[in-house]
């Protein structure tokens, strides 16, 4: 993987422009972190994030946290990165006694989960914690694994610790800093004359592989991340090109090089198994492609795990926006892999957006070229990411279904849509804080929650909850709708309203406009207000209160309650 | 390579990672001449020096270095010593 190197992203500073997104970002760390911040800055400029960074003084971790009338409580950041480095950590435990030392994981987690409280109380931020590298100082040599009073068992502990503290506390996320030490090598990500120097625990080669997984995580937590990967197939997903060499020859499994093919297909299954979608998009006869699928005993993908599968002879970059608007999702939500250069070049000259990683011509090495860029960086997982797949194969039947139909409303009718109306309760929080994180597109105001935020929504007095599930002749699409209202004197304000694409042109809209015209009416409220905050995506509900009869005055729209009836809708209420 | 020519690379180098077209450097020149020349992108320049002309400072010379002159003077002896 080509990332740029640190005096590149130092070279990018310069180009910092104000139309790219602000993120506002505190850095905490034990030891120098000029280094660290300047390649966080540089490499947020790479793709389009504008960092405003707060340094603390060199080692104020603890003295900034827990001090709440400190500068990194008034700078109010979005993100508070923490970074405990081993030499540090390491000195320190050395000057422990035994019992400490056996205790110095414990200690070390506790003060994290006091960190991880104290800032989650004051503050609206997110946590990145950095893990330690599991460093083996030699001094037991291997033996350090059978014994509680080494370095190296108390770091893995305190490793494990953190991953469990960051499966309890939503808003803390963890850099995996020793997974990337052992990728790239600790001779390589250490440079002790750097250290002995300036007290900077990284080389200058390794801080932009920092950089980049920091703002991996900042960018899937602020919505940014894959949704989908589209396979091309002959020498990509098997070798060989199966309109020559026919379903014996290509190779797969035992065959050949197949092992290569059999494990880069054991990965993408994984990767749909947790809610990837995966589409194929190939230069064959679709018969032909799909008999692999189908018969191929060594095949570990099948038609099952294919949301889209198209196969012809048209160009790649129609037949993959041909899949984009089936899926409707954004162009940068998509991966395309294919082992073709002159294929990927074409797209990525046709549909920029797109990601098309350079392959390495051996699918030896796919697997390990594609960790490596860390394309799948995600910020939440529910259950209905598993039942996505499903979700998209029905919806690949009802765009069938509807072209036998001349008339919409009749097309809709013949759907039997039914819909879930509830207020957010525990069961719906987790899926709820996702949508607002996920969706770009039909989302007015694009505020992003929690699930802690939610939780704290859904107990106010205050707001008003509604979460909204549809489900039809082919199938349950889950929960895909929501809208908070705010409580305000004269009216209701639509705080949030978001609604998966996959439900577009249902009526789902107006069904959830005739929700809150209920809850209007019953409440006594006369007047609702809604608000439309542009962003690059959204254009697509520009004119969503406008179509709705809402009158637009002094940048809100407003839509009065008095004897309007409800909207005609063909979704009926599961009660 | 000759004392002048190592001269002429570390001075592309300092353009380069400095990124000021300006910088002719010559054997007393020291931080205080050039002010983008600082503890930070001291750093820098040892790596890229290094890089270029694959050879190791040690931290006592890094610390040590007066002036340019002095880093060409080490970097000789290591490229002879190759």
């Amino acid at each position: 993987m080509t990332l740029p190197s640190y005096s590149e992203l130092i070279k990018n500073l310069k180009k910092d422009n104000p139309a790219y997104k602000k993120i506002r970002i505190a850095i905490l760390g034990d030891s120098a972190t000029q280094f660290l911040v300047k390649a966080i800055h540089g490499y947020g400029i790479e793709k389009e994030i504008s960092y405003d960074i707060y340094e603390a003084d060199y080692n104020q971790v603890e003295m900034q946290v827990f001090d709440t009338s400190s500068d990194l409580y008034k700078y109010d950041p979005d993100f508070v990165i923490l970074f405990y480095s081993s030499i540090k950590l390491l000195k320190k435990f050395y000057a422990q006694d035994n019992n400490r030392k056996a205790a110095f994981a414990e200690d070390f987690l506790n003060k994290c989960s006091s960190i991880t409280s104290t800032l989650a109380s004051s503050l609206r931020a997110r946590i990145i914690f950095f893990n330690v590298h599991e460093l083996n100082d030699s001094i037991f040599g291997n033996y350090a694994n059978k014994t509680n009073l080494s370095f190296l068992f108390q770091a893995r502990k305190i490793n494990l610790g953190l991953m469990t503290m960051a499966q309890r506390v939503s808003d803390l996320f963890i850099l995996d800093l020793n997974v990337l030490q052992s990728r790239y090598g600790y001779s390589f990500s250490f440079d002790p004359k750097i250290y002995i120097n300036t007290d900077a625990v990284f080389s200058l080669d390794f801080l932009p592989v920092i950089a980049k997984n920091i703002t991996d995580i900042i960018r899937s937590v602020t919505g940014i991340f894959k949704k989908c990967v589209i396979l091309d197939l002959d020498n990509t997903t098997w070798g060989g090109i199966i309109g020559d060499d026919g379903m014996e020859g290509i190779q797969i499994g035992e065959l050949g090089i197949g092992k290569a093919f059999t494990e880069f297909q054991l990965w993408i299954k994984e990767l749909t198994k947790r809610g990837i979608i995966l589409a194929i998009c190939s230069k064959n006869d679709e018969t032909i492609a799909k008999e692999p699928f189908l018969e191929h005993n060594e095949m570990v993908l099948r038609l099952d795990d294919i949301s889209v599968f198209v196969a012809n002879w048209e160009n790649k970059a129609d037949n993959i926006t041909y899949i984009q608007t089936v899926l409707n999702i954004n162009f940068d939500s998509m991966v395309f892999l294919d082992d073709n250069p002159f294929e990927r070049n074409q797209l990525k000259k046709a549909i920029p957006e797109i990601t098309v990683p350079d392959l390495p011509e051996d699918p030896a090495d796919y697997i390990a070229f594609l960790s490596e860029l860390n394309l799948f960086e995600t910020a939440s997982l529910n259950e209905e990411d598993e039942k996505r797949t499903r979700q998209y194969q029905e919806e690949s039947r009802r765009v069938e279904f509807k072209k036998t139909f001349a008339n919409e409303d009749e097309y809709l009718e013949t759907l039997n849509m039914t819909a879930d109306v509830r207020s957010f309760d525990k069961f719906t929080i987790p899926r709820v804080a996702q949508l607002t994180q996920r969706s770009n597109q039909f989302n007015l105001r694009t505020k992003r929650y929690t699930e802690e935020d939610v939780a704290r929504i859904s107990d106010s007095d205050e707001y008003v909850t509604f979460s909204f599930t549809l489900q039809d002749t082919f199938g349950d699409h889950g929960l895909v709708s929501m809208i908070v209202l705010k409580k305000e004197k004269q009216h209701l304000f639509i705080d949030t309203w978001i609604m998966s694409c996959r439900v577009l042109k249902r009526g789902l809209e107006q069904f959830a406009m005739n929700s809150i015209i209920d809850h209007a009416k019953k409440t006594g409220f006369t007047l609702i207000k809604g608000e439309y905050i542009p962003t690059k995506k959204n254009g697509l509900v520009k004119d969503h209160y406008l179509n709705l009869g809402f009158q637009y005055k002094d940048d809100y729209w407003y839509y009065s309650i008095g004897h309007t009836s409800f909207f005609k809708t063909h979704i009926k209420e599961n009660k | 390579m000759t004392a002048p020519e190592i001269l002429n690379e570390v001075n592309k180098i300092f353009i380069d990672q400095l990124e000021n077209e300006n910088i002719i450097l010559n054997s007393a020149s020291t931080a205080d001449d050039i002010e983008e020349w600082d503890s930070l992108t001291h750093i820098q320049l040892v790596v890229a020096i290094e890089k270029h002309f694959k050879v190791r400072f040690t931290s006592t010379e890094i610390q040590n270095f007066r002036n340019v002159g002095e880093m060409c003077e080490a970097l000789v002896k290591k490229i002879k010593a190759q």
